[in-house]
């Protein structure tokens, strides 16, 4: 049984609260990167965290990229949408095709 | 290639002969699954794409509501009002296998069946804005699931794909035509010893010959 946990500051993630995810608001990096460390070896199947939070703390993340658990998922946050989760998408066309032959004209 | 040094003799000949069937297989079907992880791929970050944007346009109409229903109401009520949420969602995780992929195929349940059990407060004092927010919120919940395993399923057969395309990449032009060098190498190499034999053979004959009959002596 794994749970769910939505990690960013305060205002962009309390309304997931009352669906029943966990949050856990955090702004500092290091305080941020440490939270994901110990929610990925506690059981967080799903960890979402806002795009600012994770351009961040990218290299910690990447620890968890080839691994089947837990997915890292980014969501824009209150303060609007950086690009990076489609940026991510993008990333992984093009580190399968070789370049970005399908969302390049978008 | 007569760089990496391989010993002329029948033996390292038959296990190259070998190697060869077996890396022209191995190449074969590494190019099956990559072709194949290929379309899958390609199927599934289509629909990734998708449904991030639909997850991000969502989320960002949900705080937009969220923004609106602060405004209407005191930090304190919200505060309480959001303060014990009343739902809990469960993940059932597990894996499937894609083409030798573990990719992750998420369920979820929640703890009661109730839908209204997202309203973890009294109506009271509560604005109606935070139901509209809290219930465009639940709205896109199960989007997001989705797009979790969607994601990264992508992320773990994007990688999957790297790797076999460089393995076929390294079978293709370097182990196989290497190895095919070094056949060709060894045959001619065979070849020459075998005919240089047989001209030290003729040439120790005639000597032999000459030594036994003196022709040279006799005048022809």
């Amino acid at each position: 049984m794994y749970k769910i946990a939505v990690v960013g500051d305060y205002d962009s993630i309390y309304g997931f609260a009352t669906l029943g995810l966990d949050t856990f608001p955090v702004t500092a990096p290091k305080e941020a990167g440490e939270k994901l460390n110990q929610l990925a070896g506690n059981g967080y199947g799903i960890i979402y965290i806002t795009e600012v939070l994770a351009a961040e703390i990218r290299q910690e993340i990447e620890k968890y990229q080839d691994q089947v658990m837990p997915a890292i998922i980014l969501i824009p946050g209150v303060n609007g949408n950086t690009g990076e989760g489609i940026e991510n998408v993008k990333k992984s066309v093009e580190q399968a095709v070789g370049s970005d032959i399908l969302f390049s004209n978008n | 290639m007569a760089s990496t040094q391989v010993n002329p003799t029948r033996m390292e000949l038959t296990k190259l002969k070998k190697k060869l069937v077996t890396a022209t297989k191995g190449h074969k079907l590494l190019k099956d699954k990559r072709d194949e992880l290929m379309r899958q791929f390609m199927d599934l970050v289509r629909e990734n794409m998708a449904l991030r944007q639909k997850v991000e346009a969502g989320i960002l109409s949900a705080n937009k509501n969220f923004v609106i229903a602060r405004a209407g109401m005191s930090e304190e009520i919200l505060n309480t009002a959001l303060m014990a949420p009343k739902q809990e969602v469960y993940l059932e995780g597990s894996k499937k296998n894609v083409m030798s992929v573990d990719v992750p195929v998420f369920e979820y349940k929640t703890r009661t069946a109730d839908d209204n059990d997202i309203y973890s407060y009294g109506f009271a004092f509560t604005s109606g804005d935070l139901d509209d927010a809290v219930k465009s919120l639940a709205d896109i919940l199960p989007d997001m699931l989705r797009l979790a395993e969607c994601e990264k399923a992508c992320q773990l057969m994007a990688a999957e794909i790297e790797k076999t395309r460089r393995r076929v990449n390294a079978l293709e032009h370097v182990i196989i035509p290497e190895t095919r060098k070094n056949i060709k190498y060894i045959t001619m190499k065979l070849d020459e010893n075998e005919r240089s034999t047989q001209i030290r053979l003729m040439k120790v004959k005639d000597m032999m010959l000459e030594e036994a009959h003196h022709y040279k002596e006799r005048g022809y």
